[in-house]
């Protein structure tokens, strides 16, 4: 038998008591625990993913939607805007760079944006089987996607228009996209992407986007900018196609198709002074020109009011689930005055007294913190499975992060605190005086 | 050589009556009644014995070892293996079955006592098919036999009895008057029994009567 043997049936003697002191600090570890892995993996995404884009230029709207549809690809797109008007941005010396992003279509809920290999580039996402896309319709997939979809090497599939898996039957696109690669695994957007040129969203549109081209689906026609030659080959065969029937059906919609248009491009600065530039370049255009890191700056700020309120309360929680150890080791001392004073006749010393109240309260501590930690974790699997089912993305639930440690330093050092008054007076006790008040 | 010698001992409260004690002695295989009435400090004597409390005037000596020689853990190891203490009411950590709370005696006394010798002690007071029971369960007269058996576990040759008798009825009484008498014997110890029980008046020959002292 040893004292520690003694102080765990001690902990269940009060069991009533014990578990509510265990609830309130597993809820409180708990809580904290699940917000510092959401901060640091939510933070971790946003800046992975940022990297080194300095604008995002697209329609007009809110930017936070803007960054968060094209950057991080969880929004809906803000609309499209056209590429000859683009180009005097893009082209503008002070840019270094500017991939297109176009989107349209879906296949089973996963996004399938139009773009150039260097997309994939620019996140230094390496290939793990297969080629780059390079015609309209071979698609290159990311590698969550494709083990998500289960896509292997030279399979063809249908896509949806728009966004959501929930689209019509009647939406669907004859054309067949072919898996031409797969992605390695990045940790990147571009794991939950599937890729093709800019090319074939231009196509699809042609064939089936009549009205709906608001829909943040790409309408294609004649476009002189187009780089492509195959591409623009088949966009004017198709646009030729398209304008005929569309004749057929309906007049007025031509002015809707002079132009490609793409939903947004990333843009890389070549020059310090782009940020003073670029944004006199998109006034008075139905363009913006959103910062990533400005808004996401933002974003955090107004997620921070939230999460420091979410802290304050499990700290709340945390401190009277002290208190609650506090409460309830003095009680079992009032309780148990007997029988430490018998364990003291019995040849127990002061000191052994003191560290049989400190490891009752410690094991509350401990077990409380054990509970929280798995807690926090069942909770970020729990929102790793929304996160899967409404942006295809997944939170890691068994990790621990440095500033766990911290969280169970400082957990088990308030339980020390917490005991330790108890035990002194333990300590203390008048063993003569306890057993004479009979 | 005495087992228990006392020589003038006085104990004063802070705020209270002084108690002057006679001096006496006992030898192994002895009994000793200490009788008095409630007020004439044989609750404080019996705790002086044990060295759970420092007399103000006056010595006690333990087989030959003058208790205030020792002090904290020394003194509460010394107690441990020399000295059984059965108190009135017997309390027990509520938490732990029969047979741990008496393995408890030779654990803080780092006694080396095995688990089949507690099983032993436990028959021999006829409460083995208890041992695996919360104390709490058990009636006043078996947490009795409990508390002798934790008092005794150790071999102790000195075993002071609080009261052991005040709370049963006759025939428990006399019972745990006899367990205690008979296993003092079979540890050739000495027994000393503080009570202000006159059932136990006629059983016990050697007796001191203590009397209310004011000063």
């Amino acid at each position: 038998m040893k004292i520690i043997f003694i102080a765990w049936k001690n902990c269940w003697q009060k069991a009533g008591a014990t578990t509510l002191t265990l609830l309130l600090l597993s809820f409180g570890v708990g809580i904290i625990s699940m917000m510092l892995l959401l901060e640091n993996q939510l933070s971790d995404k946003f800046n992975k993913n940022i990297k080194d884009i300095d604008f995002v230029l697209g329609a007009k709207g809110s930017p936070l939607q803007l960054i968060l549809a094209n950057v991080y690809h969880i929004d809906a797109p803000t609309g499209n805007i056209k590429v000859s008007e683009a180009q005097k941005i893009i082209k503008n010396p002070t840019v270094k760079e500017a991939i297109p992003l176009a989107y349209g279509d879906n296949y089973e809920g996963w996004r399938i944006v139009g773009t150039t290999p260097r997309y994939a580039e620019f996140y230094e996402v390496k290939l793990k089987e297969g080629k780059v896309f390079e015609t309209p319709f071979e698609v290159t997939v990311g590698s969550y996607a494709a083990k998500e979809l289960g896509l292997k090497l030279g399979q063809t599939f249908k896509s949806n228009h728009g966004l959501d898996k929930e689209g019509e039957e009647e939406e669907g696109h004859d054309q067949l996209f072919t898996v031409v690669g797969i992605y390695e695994a990045s940790g990147t957007v571009i794991d939950r992407l599937i890729l093709t040129p800019v090319e074939s969203i231009w196509e699809v549109h042609d064939h089936g986007d009549h009205e709906e081209s608001a829909h943040a689906g790409i309408v294609s026609a004649e476009d002189h900018d187009a780089e492509d030659h195959d591409a623009k080959e088949h966009a004017d065969e198709d646009g030729h196609d398209h304008a005929e029937e569309e004749h057929a059906h309906e007049a007025g919609h031509d002015d809707h198709e002079e132009e490609r248009e793409v939903t947004a491009y990333l843009l890389i600065k070549r020059l310090p002074i782009a940020p003073m530039i670029l944004p006199q370049l998109v006034k008075n255009t139905n363009m913006q020109l959103a910062l990533p890191a400005i808004e996401i700056n933002r974003l955090n700020e107004n997620f921070g009011i939230g999460m420091s309120v979410v802290k304050a309360v499990a700290i709340l929680i945390m401190i009277i689930s002290f208190l609650s150890v506090f409460i309830s080791l003095f009680n079992a001392l009032r309780e148990r005055q007997y029988e430490l004073a018998i364990l003291r006749t019995l040849g127990g010393r002061r000191i052994q007294l003191f560290v049989l109240i400190l490891l009752e309260g410690l094991f509350m501590v401990a077990l409380g913190l054990i509970i929280g930690l798995v807690l926090s974790r069942v909770g970020i699997t729990l929102l790793s499975d929304m996160a899967k089912d409404s942006f295809h993305d997944e939170f890691n639930a068994m990790i621990f992060l440095p500033q766990e440690y911290y969280l169970v330093g400082v957990t088990l050092g308030l339980g020390v605190v917490a005991s330790l008054l108890p035990a002194l007076r333990a300590f203390f006790m008048d063993i003569s005086k306890t057993l004479s008040n009979d | 050589m005495a087992i228990i010698q006392t020589t003038n001992l006085q104990y004063t409260f802070s705020k209270g009556p002084q108690l002057i004690f006679p001096s006496f002695q006992a030898e192994e295989n002895s009994e000793l009644l200490i009788l008095g009435s409630s007020g004439t400090g044989k609750t404080t004597l019996l705790h002086l014995l044990a060295g759970l409390r420092k007399p103000t005037v006056g010595e006690v000596k333990v087989n030959g070892l003058l208790l205030s020689s020792l002090s904290g853990a020394a003194l509460d190891c010394f107690r441990g293996k020399n000295i059984g203490v059965v108190f009135q009411t017997s309390h027990f950590v509520q938490s732990l079955s029969v047979i741990d709370n008496i393995l408890l005696a030779p654990y803080f006394s780092n006694n080396k006592v095995s688990k089949s010798d507690a099983e032993k002690m436990l028959d021999r007071l006829n409460i083995l098919s208890k041992k695996n029971k919360k104390t709490s369960t058990l009636s006043v007269g078996e947490q009795q036999r409990v508390a002798i058996a934790r008092a005794l576990l150790n071999n102790p040759s000195l075993i002071l009895a609080d009261e052991p008798t005040s709370a049963l009825d006759d025939e428990n009484a006399k019972d745990v008057l006899n367990l205690l008498r008979e296993q003092t014997h079979a540890l050739n110890a000495a027994l000393l029994i503080v009570t202000h029980d006159n059932r136990l008046k006629d059983e016990v020959k050697q007796r001191i009567e203590l009397t209310a002292l004011k000063s």
